[in-house]
């Protein structure tokens, strides 16, 4: 129970710091200075929302003595897991791209994520439902956010819808995995507190078709191939670059602050 | 000091009342509506603070000064925790932190009803410019300088302003 726990936790994290840490590379760089604000306050909330949930994970390994010494932290889970430890899905470690991608990818990310903590809200472990009401407030605003620029982009000159098709191709096959329970989500559901991701998949499909609609983008098959692996720790070549920048600090000079 | 079985919980409140957001200096902890509750628990002041967002980096700032504050006054035995659920709402703002943004020169939330959906393109409730009180203002981002703030403009004085939008 513990450890499926921490699993879910971590990859519910997981997917939280790795996104929230590619939309930062866009700090300094967005292609108007109140989409660069708008998109890095998204990457805040997103290793906001990580934060609370690797408290979380390492606060019941600790409790439960699974980290040898009771040491388990925050910082510890986001440093000094490797590449193979993580969990989140493949769709959030793909390079930023243009600012298609980076819209798409956020759209297609937050509408899953409004789903899974609508449902997340009536866990039975209380710390999961608590964190996924205070975050949905956050993720409801990246929603309409994001919603609004594919619209705006799909539905704008033809270099702009151009990059929306591209980007679609590209992130498409990506998608199918946020759907695909792995092994620790079917025990979650099953001991209670985790989320029935398969079950989410109608409404985000159609979601998608009303949005793409709007933007008169062609709605890609929803029978398409899709690669997963994210889940269980197989991962693009792009994470070990991710992680590299990120925990670097730490490792070099372990346990160092501000 | 003062000793646990002394401490009256009013006037911890009152205490509270100097501490103050980093980011909106005009605004304290209870303004803000972040305190929920000041207790004695095990022979321990104990006091309750919740998130105004995941993200917000003034969170760990405000906490440290209410210890602060705290010990200042002679508590030193103080365990500040934090709640997610129920989760904070520009409701809880007091409405003199209301009349204090709007005096600092930000549009202060309106009711919380007139947002949060997912809907694209809503049709959004006119927020008073705080300087001439002309609703004759347009938004210009959703995001602002910090999570809790949108960026508008108003089209009489032209000046633009932020809102501290409806959470």
């Amino acid at each position: 129970m513990n450890k499926t726990l921490i699993t879910y936790t971590l990859h519910l994290a997981d997917n939280a710091l790795v996104l929230g840490h590619r939309n930062s590379e866009w700090c300094g760089h967005g292609p108007v200075l109140e989409q660069d604000i708008a998109i890095t306050n998204i990457s805040l909330d997103l290793i906001g929302q990580a934060r609370n949930l690797y408290q979380y994970a390492a606060k019941i390994a600790n409790d439960a003595g699974l980290d040898p010494g009771n040491t388990a932290t925050e910082d510890t889970l986001a440093y000094f897991r490797d590449a193979r430890e993580f969990k989140n899905c493949l769709l959030t470690e793909l390079p930023r791209g243009d600012w298609a991608f980076t819209i798409l990818r956020q759209f297609f990310f937050s509408q899953y994520q409004y789903l899974l903590y609508k449902k997340l809200e009536q866990s039975q472990d209380g710390q999961l439902a608590a964190i996924a009401e205070k975050s949905l407030k956050e993720v409801t605003y990246h929603l309409r956010w994001s919603s609004e620029w594919v619209i705006r982009l799909g539905d704008s000159t033809k270099e702009a819808n151009q990059r929306m098709l591209s980007a679609t191709d590209d992130l498409w096959m990506f998608t199918g995995e946020l759907f695909k329970p792995a092994d620790f989500e079917k025990e979650a559901v099953s001991l209670g507190f985790g989320v029935d991701v398969e079950a989410l998949k109608n409404d985000w499909m159609q979601s998608v078709k009303n949005i793409f609609h709007e933007a008169t983008l062609a709605i890609p098959n929803e029978n398409a191939w899709m690669q997963t692996g994210g889940k269980t720790g197989r991962h693009t070549e792009h994470l070990g670059f991710i992680l590299a920048d990120m925990q670097y600090l730490q490792k070099t000079y372990p346990g160092n602050e501000w | 000091m003062v000793e646990t079985q002394n401490i009256n919980t009013q006037a911890i409140w009152k205490i509270l009342e100097d501490v103050y957001d980093p980011e909106v200096p005009v605004l304290s902890v209870i303004d803000l509506g972040i305190i929920r509750e000041v207790e004695i628990v095990n022979d321990e002041l104990e006091v309750t603070i919740t998130p105004t967002y995941t993200g917000c980096p003034a969170m760990d700032v405000i906490s440290m000064n209410i210890r602060f504050a705290l010990i200042q006054n002679g508590y030193s035995k103080v365990n500040i925790k934090s709640v997610l659920s129920p989760a904070w709402t520009t409701d809880w703002m007091t409405e003199t932190g209301k009349e204090k943004l709007k005096a600092y020169g930000i549009a202060p939330p309106k009711v919380m009803q007139s947002v949060c959906t997912p809907g694209t393109f809503q049709q959004e409730e006119a927020i008073q410019c705080p300087l001439c009180n002309s609703y004759h203002t347009k938004l210009v981002s959703r995001f602002g300088s910090t999570a809790c703030k949108a960026l508008y403009q108003c089209e009489d004085c032209k000046e633009p302003f932020d809102y501290f939008k409806c959470h």
